[in-house]
């Protein structure tokens, strides 16, 4: 019986950690068929925003307030990768929907800049960013607007963002022989987020040791989810963006802004991804690599969930979890001790973290055979593409 | 597909590129250092490090090390080779942490630099994805980070430590003093997978027991079912081995705490791929109390330990601290150097031979070339502090290297002499 307790709530942390960062995805990919390659680099701003909020309190008047800074860092990151999740939708996503082959190229270019700007940036270089971003915007607005509309208008456009690009690198190369400013904000290295102290031990229930960090996930990922569902069931918003997905010229026509639908969806699905950051800092390492660790397995449970379905999410990340652990622990030779020695062989041989993994994706391959649309299908006319 | 750039756009985006290229390397290049008058000549040597991706974290402190090597030996008047002063240029690659990325380095600084010799490398994957193209091109290799063994080639010569002066040492120590069953953690690849293989054998011989073993996959960050294996293999404590490489120690350490798997409660746990550097990205609140096993720590108490870490500081910042891949960084571009006038020249052949017996006075102490291309070095026992930092628990001296390990059946017996002339000096019979 402790055994089986011990493989619930074990399978139940490692699919909450999964649920709460394919949530966003399942946001972003499931209603708006957007593949967003940058979604871990979206967690990975979650977390830098955490190791800023936590920094924040470490010291100075605020530390007081150091044991609750988690719950603080919550909706900054979610703001943070919101409104980073926005601009990207703004600037690339929206000129790229329905040509999902360019939105997969594009928006992993884009997790490989988040990952090199959080390596290299520096106040020096922020200051170039930021100065050369808005010459780029405030030129045409300083320009009389007849010098728009002509042939060459074209090469006057490029040429403004390419002199605002060599004004940014200049300055930010000026700026950077001052060494106050030159030095990075983060680095390439790890960074070190410290859970509080009441995040950092367990609590034991008869023989279950549940660690107090994983059950703050898994009521994170209960909380996160409920929004969610009342997010999009109830509120005005929500059946806007649920008719937009079911179909978006028909919604159109009843005076539905698309627009703003859309972005507001990338909006709550890259805040979701933020909040994710925050969990796995308790977790894991805080690195520009974070993204990478996780976007492959995110994609694996809305695949396997069913493209759109926020249940199927949650079903295919618990049982990925379950079935990861109890293949991973070796479990089952505990249960049937008596297993033939054949049996026993291909057990132990699997119950290694490399190999659970493997048979894992084997499994998932498999039943994608059998049901492509995953474990909850979308039933009735198809989303239009 | 095509895509129908139009010449109306691509002109102006094409010299667009140029211009801000041309201007980005005007900006890099300006004031590039002349060479005073004060050296007759200089020779060039190559650094091949991963100053991107994965192992950036790591191996910019290495780099760094061997600059700062080849700065001081620079400012004291370079290299005296025929009577002639030669100032050491470093040629700088990045090796990207890819592997192939290494080798085609390798080749470049070999073929269009003509260095006289390569520092580089720290994993295992990329010293072997580096070996043949040394080989092939018989020029010479210096590796600066404690490895498996099992290696000893007439091209590479290693800085860091044989298992037998980290995990060998490592081990026997726990035996005698923190218990008899061993769980086996490691990143799945082959340095974890060797060091490992050693330890079993050492274990079988020595008395002690393998209750469990397990490996991640690199950058993997879920450690409950390794946790739930531990608590079954050991349920009323007993030491565990970690040879976890990058980002799964933070994850493996968190979670390991929270589940109350810690020093408290009765777990010795030892790492060997942790030292100072590691130590501040993982946080010290999660590793106080755990050990390590290194040739030097920087709490070393010497005076040559306190120059090095002093000096680092002030060339690379306050908060940085030093550890023993950058010191065996460090004391290898001297070795080469020591050599390299000992040979009265910077033929990698000629240097080859004279390398062999070349001591040089490093931050951890007076440290040796001997025959199998190895250094005898200190081993040093450490635990984790409160600030970061190693309290020694036990110095056993100088150790000489072993390549080939004598627990493994396939190798026992075996040895590596590069200053026998016999075809196979690298690996024969005792």
């Amino acid at each position: 019986m402790d055994l089986l307790y011990d493989t619930l709530f074990n399978g139940l942390a490692i699919g909450s950690v999964l649920v709460l960062a394919a949530l966003g995805l399942a946001v972003v990919f499931g209603l708006m068929g957007v593949i967003n390659m940058a979604h871990g680099e979206l967690m990975m701003l979650g977390a830098y925003t955490t190791f800023v909020v936590q920094n924040l309190f470490k010291d100075g008047p605020l530390e007081a307030l150091f044991p609750v800074y988690i719950l603080i860092a919550i909706p900054v990151a979610f703001l943070v990768s919101g409104l980073a999740g926005l601009l990207l939708e703004k600037t690339v996503i929206r000129r790229l929907y329905g040509r999902p082959l360019e939105t997969l190229l594009a928006t992993w270019g884009v997790s490989l800049i988040l990952q090199q700007f959080v390596r290299s940036v520096s106040s020096a270089f922020a200051i170039g960013l930021i100065v050369a971003v808005a010459l780029g915007l405030l030129f045409p607005r300083f320009t009389p607007p007849s010098l728009w509309r002509q042939r060459w208008s074209p090469v006057l456009g490029v040429g403004s963002w390419v002199a605002a690009g060599l004004i940014g690198v200049v300055l930010a190369s000026v700026l950077g022989g001052v060494r106050v400013l030159d030095q990075p904000w983060f680095s390439a290295r790890n960074i070190d987020v410290t859970a509080p102290q009441w995040l950092r031990g367990s609590i034991d229930l008869g023989a279950l040791n549940m660690p107090t960090a994983r059950l703050f996930i898994i009521a994170l990922t209960a909380i996160a989810l409920g929004a969610v569902t009342w997010f999009l069931q109830k509120s005005v918003w929500g059946m806007r963006i649920r008719a937009v997905t079911q179909n978006r010229s028909m919604s159109d026509c009843l005076g539905i802004p698309t627009e703003t639908v859309d972005a507001l969806t990338f909006l709550v699905g890259s805040g979701l991804a933020g909040v994710a950051g925050v969990a796995v800092t308790l977790l894991g390492s805080v690195g520009p690599n974070l993204g990478g660790n996780y976007i492959v397995d995110c994609f694996m449970v809305v695949v396997l969930g069913g493209v759109g379905k926020l249940a199927g999410t949650v079903v295919a990340a618990l049982g990925i979890g379950v079935l990861s652990y109890i293949v991973g622990s070796g479990s089952l030779l505990l249960v049937w001790p008596a297993m033939p020695p054949a049996l026993n062989e291909l057990v132990t041989f699997f119950a290694t973290t490399s190999m659970a993994k493997v048979l894992v994706f084997a499994l998932i391959v498999v039943f994608l055979q059998f049901r492509p649309a995953g474990l909850f299908p979308q039933k009735g006319r198809l989303v239009e593409a | 597909m095509t895509f129908p750039l139009q010449r109306k756009t691509l002109l102006p985006l094409v010299s667009g590129v140029t211009l801000v290229a041309t201007s980005i390397s005007l900006v890099a290049c300006g004031g590039g250092d002349q060479a005073g008058g004060k050296f007759d000549g200089e020779v060039k040597v190559g650094i091949l490090h991963s100053r991107s991706g994965t192992m950036a974290i790591s191996e910019n402190t290495v780099a760094e090390a061997e600059l700062m090597a080849i700065d001081e030996i620079n400012a004291k008047g370079g290299i005296t080779i025929d009577g002639k002063k030669l100032k050491i240029v470093p040629v700088e690659e990045d090796g990207a942490s890819d592997w192939p990325t290494f080798a085609e380095k390798a080749k470049k600084l070999i073929d269009q630099d003509q260095v006289a010799v390569v520092f580089g490398g720290w994993t295992s994957a990329s010293r072997k994805a580096m070996l043949p193209v040394f080989e092939a091109k018989d020029h010479f290799l210096f590796y600066p980070i404690q490895y498996e063994g099992q290696e000893c080639s007439k091209n590479i010569f290693y800085s860091g430590a044989a298992p037998n002066q980290q995990a060998e040492p490592a081990v026997d120590w726990l035996l005698k003093n923190k218990g008899k069953d061993f769980f086996l953690v490691g990143s799945d690849y082959v340095y974890p997978r060797t060091a490992n293989t050693i330890m079993k054998e050492q274990l079988k011989a020595s008395g002690g027991k393998v209750v469990g073993e397990d490996y991640l996959p690199l950058g993997n960050t879920e450690v409950a079912p390794i946790i739930a294996k531990i608590k079954q293999a050991l349920p009323k404590g007993g030491v565990i081995v970690n040879t976890l490489n990058g980002d799964s120690n933070v994850a493996f350490f968190k979670q390991m705490k929270a589940a109350g798997i810690t020093p408290a409660n009765g777990y010795s746990i030892m790492s060997f791929s942790i030292a100072e550097e590691e130590i501040a990205a993982i946080g010290p609140e999660y590793l106080e109390g755990t050990y390590a096993a290194w040739n030097f720590f920087q709490s070393l108490d010497t005076p040559a330990s306190k120059e090095f870490t002093k000096n680092f500081k002030a060339k690379y910042g306050d908060k940085r601290v030093t550890n023993d891949p950058a010191e065996a960084a460090y004391m290898m571009v001297y070795l080469w150097a020591a050599a390299a006038e000992k040979a009265n020249s910077v033929d990698d052949n000629k240097v080859r031979e004279s390398l062999i017996g070349v001591s040089f006075e490093a931050p951890e102490g007076k440290v040796t070339v001997m025959p199998n291309h190895h250094v005898e070095k200190r081993v040093l026992i450490g635990e984790v502090q409160k600030d970061g930092m190693f309290k020694i628990l036990q110095d056993k001296g100088f150790v000489k290297p072993v390549a080939w390990n004598q627990y493994v059946p396939e190798t026992k017996g075996y040895t590596c002499d590069w200053t026998q002339k016999r075809p196979d000096a690298g690996k024969f019979k005792m």
